[in-house]
């Protein structure tokens, strides 16, 4: 007798379309003043990004991972989460850590090599980025294990990219969250490649959402590039949390840019690809909906780059300014009181 | 003769391996289409279809199928993108590439190469600047080759696909194309195990191996005329050419030994030992060590004062002349 014990099914979440228009009976609890302030953060979290690019250029930064074409995925989710959730982010989520209150000169700072730019503010719930790929969240499932017995109120939000979700401690960390019950949350941001890499060659699995069934989790997919979406998800996720069920997003995106600043895209993939994609691109998406709605004009979108430029002009000056830091800097934090 | 770079002389010997020895597989993030991060594997999936593979980002898979296909008989060459991350395949390589042939009491071995960049000096990321090969070295049952020059990448290459056990193949970064040299087309191989006498001298041994070597004979240069300087690139540092380094030091008494990596347990620490169990009445002088510092290595910002420079080996060097 061979009988049918379990079934799954993943779904996708769509909200807002390439035209601007939403699904009503999806949109989640919005006013129109938090929706401009999304759209502001997407700015400057584009402004910031193509900036730190530039920099890199110019030999006035480090190596860089850049968002363009993440920002709805990024914000979406740093968004959602409130003033006492953490995050425990990648090294391609710098616009969710600055919306979470790390400081814009800290943060060129760390990309520009300065080991000082890499601690948080006292305040601000951000862990330093992580550059092993798939690591941290294991960090973020111990944490927020630890919120749990410690009876707080928040929880925690990690993301990665889908080639983390090949490794083991990927995979743990899921295991450990569903067993524990850690209010935690896994936000793959699915851009498509890992490197050179494909996500078909990735894995042979059809979702990565589904990386959570085997854990005993729930996945689910969301249009990455659809701000409403990833924030509804990222939303659903925290109550979800809060009563001890992490989730697993995954947020179907692309990156637009190189690889880092590093790399090569046209090595391994095509220019037509690319610009398929740039047509899905998230924040004009937003600047349509709120032209729709009358909330958004020309005149205001000038107005609104401006303001990022000079935000992020600001924050570069004053990244430029700090002195470098002395050589005892090297030996103070390797252990409690430094070494010699 | 071909002048070529690091990345070049080791894809040269990829190559010429591979077509010799068809039971040589290429695998790793980024290996194929786009010919690894530090293009040492370019070219290779177009000569070799079907024997170069772009796997999942995940190390320990890297590193353990690679056991599993030793084993059954091919020859993987992995590479691991960067020093950091090998250590996600550190239980692999440790407890079982390390092991297998002890285990099975020889019936299975595992001769595979897995290649990683190593060391600083390239303004990069965390976990890009490490020099860790001393957790390698301290573990039995694989080798651990560095190379310092572009000939001896690509014999000391075409060696460690030839030898019968695991072998860590590091490259150290920041000579990748840092310098040229005339490397021979036709195939040749350095046998592992057998440190590279760099140049003589009569005063003091100075010991080093990968990127170092060259901040070595800066050093020399600065102390030309004043100093009989020998050098001495360990080239293998697992085994070790205990040889070499007791012949010299029994003609000049005393020593310097430079490296990158952390002082506590580095290389010098072994080496050090070994001259006292087996030259301690020729030194003329205590050991001096150049290394980097027991701490995390700094990002780019600081990193110039973590790494071991010209000057610092030159006052090393006068500091035992001065003894
Ligand atoms: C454990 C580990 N292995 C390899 C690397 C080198 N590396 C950096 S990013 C990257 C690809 C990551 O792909 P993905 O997880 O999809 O994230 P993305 O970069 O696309 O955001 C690789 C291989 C690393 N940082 N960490």
């Amino acid at each position: 007798m061979i009988k049918k014990i379990q079934s799954f099914t993943i779904e996708r979440i769509e909200i807002l379309n390439e035209k601007g228009e939403v699904d009503k009976k999806l949109f989640p609890k919005l006013s129109d003043k938090q929706v401009l302030e999304i759209y502001r953060w997407m700015c400057i979290t584009r402004i910031f990004d193509a900036k730190a690019v530039n920099l890199q250029r110019t030999g006035r930064l480090g190596t860089y991972a850049s968002m363009l074409g993440q920002e709805a995925t990024i914000i979406g989710s740093a968004y959602a989460l409130r003033k006492q959730d953490w995050l425990f982010p990648s090294f391609r989520y710098s616009g969710g850590m600055l919306l979470r209150g790390i400081p814009m000169d800290k943060l060129y700072s760390y990309w520009g090599g300065d080991e000082r730019g890499a601690k948080p503010p006292e305040n601000v719930n951000v862990f330093p980025l992580c550059i092993t790929v798939g690591e941290q969240p294991l960090h973020a499932t111990g944490f927020a294990w630890g919120l749990k017995l410690k009876k707080q109120n928040a929880v925690v939000l990690t993301d990665f990219g889908d080639g983390a979700t090949s490794t083991g401690d990927l995979n743990e960390a899921l295991n450990f969250a569903g067993v524990f019950q850690a209010p935690v949350i896994f936000l793959c941001q699915n851009n498509q490649y890992a490197i050179s890499l494909p996500v078909r060659k990735q894995t042979a699995a059809k979702t990565l959402a589904q990386k959570a069934i085997a854990a005993g989790i729930k996945g689910v997919q969301v249009d990455g590039n659809d701000i409403f979406a990833v924030y509804k998800a990222t939303q659903d996720a925290i109550a979800d949390a809060l009563k001890g069920r992490p989730t697993f997003i995954e947020a179907y995106t692309y990156r637009i840019s190189d690889h880092t600043t590093s790399d090569d895209a046209a090595k391994y993939r095509n220019e037509k690809e690319v610009k398929e994609w740039q047509k899905k691109d998230p924040l004009q998406r937003v600047k349509i909906y709120l032209e729709k709605k009358k909330l958004w004009n020309e005149k205001k979108e000038t107005e609104l780059q401006k303001e990022c430029e000079a935000i992020v002009d600001k924050a570069v000056k004053s990244y430029e300014a700090i002195p470098r830091a002395p050589r005892e800097d090297i030996f103070k934090y390797t252990i409690a009181g430094g070494v010699a | 003769m071909t002048v070529l770079n690091m990345v070049e002389a080791i894809n040269l010997a990829l190559k010429q391996e591979m077509k010799k020895n068809k039971e040589i597989i290429i695998l790793g993030e980024d290996v194929g289409i786009d010919g690894g991060v530090f293009r040492v594997t370019e070219g290779l999936l177009k000569l070799y279809p079907g024997r170069v593979f772009d796997t999942p980002l995940a190390e320990s898979a890297i590193v353990g199928t690679s056991i599993g296909l030793a084993c059954a008989g091919f020859k993987p060459v992995a590479e691991i993108q960067f020093e950091g991350f090998m250590l996600c395949a550190f239980d692999q390589i440790v407890n079982h590439a390390a092991r297998i042939r002890n285990r099975s009491r020889g019936r299975f071995t595992c001769p595979m190469v897995i290649r990683s960049p190593i060391g600083g000096g390239i303004k990069a990321l965390e976990h890009h600047s490490d020099s860790p090969e001393t957790y390698y070295i301290h573990t039995p049952g694989i080798k651990v080759v560095i190379p310092s020059t572009p000939y001896d990448a690509k014999g000391l290459m075409i060696s460690a696909m030839r030898d019968p056990d695991p072998v860590i193949f590091f490259e150290p970064k920041r000579l990748y194309r840092a310098i040229k040299q005339e490397v021979p087309d036709k195939e040749y191989n350095i046998p592992l195990g057998k440190a590279r006498m760099v140049q003589e001298g009569t005063d003091v041994t100075v010991i080093s191996y990968g990127a170092t070597v060259r901040e070595c004979e800066q050093a020399a240069e600065l102390l030309k005329g004043h100093v009989s300087i020998e050098i001495i690139d360990l080239r293998t540092l697992s085994p070790l050419d205990t040889e070499t380094i007791i012949k010299s030091v029994k003609k000049t008494g005393r020593v310097v030994i430079a490296h990158e990596a952390q002082r506590t347990l580095g290389m010098a620490a072994e080496i050090a030992t070994r001259i006292q169990e087996q030259a301690l009445l020729y030194l003329k002088a205590p050991i001096e060590r150049v290394t980097g510092y027991d701490i995390i290595v700094p990002l780019p910002k600081l990193e110039d004062y973590y790494f071991v420079d010209e000057k610092r080996i030159a006052e090393a060097i006068e500091k035992v002349m001065n003894f």
